[in-house]
């Protein structure tokens, strides 16, 4: 590979390997919450769908997101619901920018940040309804 | 020597390098580089001449207004205007067109009346009309863009009507580079009744414009695509349009004498000008046209169709990449529009920038084109003065890398 070491610390071999390989993409059947947004700078779009346990302490069942997005936040989408999935909802919407940075392991740009967060304001607006719809 | 070649010792700026690579700038659609010429224009009048205009009575004020109102006479000719009165400074293409939708059409237009737009138009060309429409119930249409990327005129005579009182549309395709056939529009429009306003902004900086043989009632661009600083564009109105019109913005300058309760208007252009103006702008867009015009078009228009017609072969070349906007060079500029299937438009240009290749991706302020060609964005390379091939070559190159790194090995071999 003839790549200097600036697009090699953008694309990690974690996003490489999330974007070619997703372990999450894809939709559920019934989801108990869901939720799609844009990214106004560039005109990305995620959706995130969730599926709750019932019960105060509702867990997260499973989470699948699809998108019309680049690598990072498609990587950072599926990085997020391996973060939540199992885990109860209170816990999940604890997940941040800063934790998925550090599991991206690569040198974000403040131009593409942006990338790495939607997926998280989409998820947790996502819970945000399911909250009110309870 | 190409005029690539030999412009290029203008543009300092090319003398760079991004992370030890040097630069191969492929975004002049998003701006231009600006040649010496240019910023030497700016530095003298800061350090020689800088002053407010009209109104100073002192030997820099006096400067300063002459070579302001030097370069609307010099924007004037280069465009082809009949009268300096025609041609009115704005911060650049968008407010231009914002300053006819509230200056002439907000009066000039009634319920139910209808704005001919197009598929391809740029935002800066759809927002003004949306907001207009909504505010008073006009209805928006569209002429449709075919799979080849042009303008479906067969549509035309379906669409102009009665109730048609303006036909706002792009001159070149800030996406496909496709070059509208201005003229036909304009007869056909007018002979439908319909006022034309024109979206310059792609189109000046790669075609000698000649408003008056298109017969335009607005025309709008932008300095910084072709070299002058930003902050400075040009709208062009014909005379006896404007000359009723009320200013769109308040403010010094674009009054004759002002009383407490009331308000007379200046001549034009200057009614449309309030406030202190991008005087340092205007001069330097003077000395972007003087630059333009000594090159010449015929070279420039040379120049150019010889890097579309080179990228078009080379991109289209590459097995597995899809090419935007038709495929004749003749009818389109320097502006090329591409996606490596697979990969999202960012994402190769993030690549092509790790190599020192600076394009464009995204949307690129056309979201109603997108959704027309089915897709999220493009990458875009585009041309100026200084291209080269060997920037495009470079960029095929890089293309093909992007691809190891970030594609599914889509692309094959070249067949070269």
């Amino acid at each position: 590979m003839c790549y200097g070491g600036r697009v090699d610390r953008l694309y990690s071999d974690v996003i490489l390997d999330r974007f070619k390989h997703p372990r999450y993409f894809g939709e559920l059947d019934a989801p108990d919450a869901a939720h799609e947004d844009v990214n106004p700078l560039c005109g990305d779009r995620v959706r995130i769908e969730v599926r709750l346990e019932g019960g105060p302490s509702a867990e997260i069942e499973a989470v699948r997101y699809r998108g019309d997005a680049c690598a990072i936040a498609l990587a950072s989408a599926d990085l997020l619901a391996e973060m939540v999935e199992g885990r109860p909802a209170g816990e999940a919407t604890r997940v941040d920018r800063d934790r998925l940075l550090a599991a991206l392991q690569a040198d974000i740009r403040p131009s593409r940040l942006r990338c790495v967060t939607l997926p998280l304001d989409v998820f947790r607006a996502a819970l945000a309804g399911f909250e009110v719809a309870r | 020597m190409t005029l690539g070649e030999r412009v290029r010792a203008d543009f300092s700026i090319l003398q760079r390098t991004i992370d030890g690579r040097p630069l191969i700038y492929l975004d002049s659609a998003a701006t231009a580089q600006k040649p010496r010429a240019v910023l030497d224009a700016l530095r003298t009048f800061y350090e020689r001449s800088n002053a407010n205009v009209h109104r100073s009575i002192h030997t820099l004020g006096e400067e300063a207004t002459e070579l302001f109102e030097a370069a609307r006479d010099r924007v004037r000719a280069f465009i082809g205007a009949r009268h300096r009165e025609e041609i009115v400074f704005t911060k650049g293409t968008t407010e231009a067109i914002n300053v006819v939708a509230h200056t002439w059409a907000r009066p000039a237009l009634e319920e139910g009346d209808e704005i001919l737009l197009s598929e391809m138009e740029h935002h800066s060309n759809l927002v003004p009309w949306l907001l207009l429409a909504r505010e008073r119930r006009l209805r928006l249409r569209y002429i449709p863009v075919t799979e080849d990327g042009v303008l479906d005129l067969r549509a035309l005579d379906r669409l102009l009507g009665r109730r048609t009182r303006l036909v706002a549309l792009t001159h070149v395709s800030n996406v496909l580079g496709t070059i509208n056939p201005v003229a036909e529009i304009v007869e056909r429009a007018q002979a439908a009744g319909a006022r034309v306003l024109i979206d310059g902004a792609q189109a000046v900086p790669h075609l000698p414009v000649d408003v008056a043989a298109l017969g335009v009632d607005f025309y709008a661009f932008s300095g910084h695509k072709m070299g002058a600083p930003t902050g400075i564009g040009v709208l062009y109105g014909r005379r006896e349009i404007l000359e009723p019109l009320e200013p769109a913005f308040g403010g010094s300058e674009i009054i004759r004498e002002v009383w407490l309760d009331r308000v007379t208007w200046n001549d034009l252009p200057w009614r449309f000008e309030p406030g202190t103006p991008p005087i340092a702008g205007a001069v330097g867009l003077g000395a972007a046209v003087a630059y333009v015009e000594a090159l010449g078009w015929e070279a420039i228009r040379a120049h150019d169709a010889e890097l579309t017609a080179e990228a078009l072969a080379q991109l289209g070349d590459v097995e597995g990449l899809d090419l935007y906007g038709p495929r004749d060079p003749d009818v389109r500029v320097g502006v090329v529009s591409f996606n490596l299937p697979g990969v999202h438009p960012h994402d190769l240009a993030a690549a092509l920038d790790a190599e020192g290749i600076a394009v464009r991706a995204g949307h690129h302020c056309a979201q109603p084109l997108m959704r027309r060609l089915g897709i999220v964005g493009t990458t875009r390379a585009s041309f100026y003065l200084y291209t080269t091939p060997e920037d495009i070559a470079a960029l095929v190159a890089g293309l093909r890398r992007a691809d190891e790194l970030l594609g599914l090995g889509r692309l094959r071999p070249s067949a070269r």
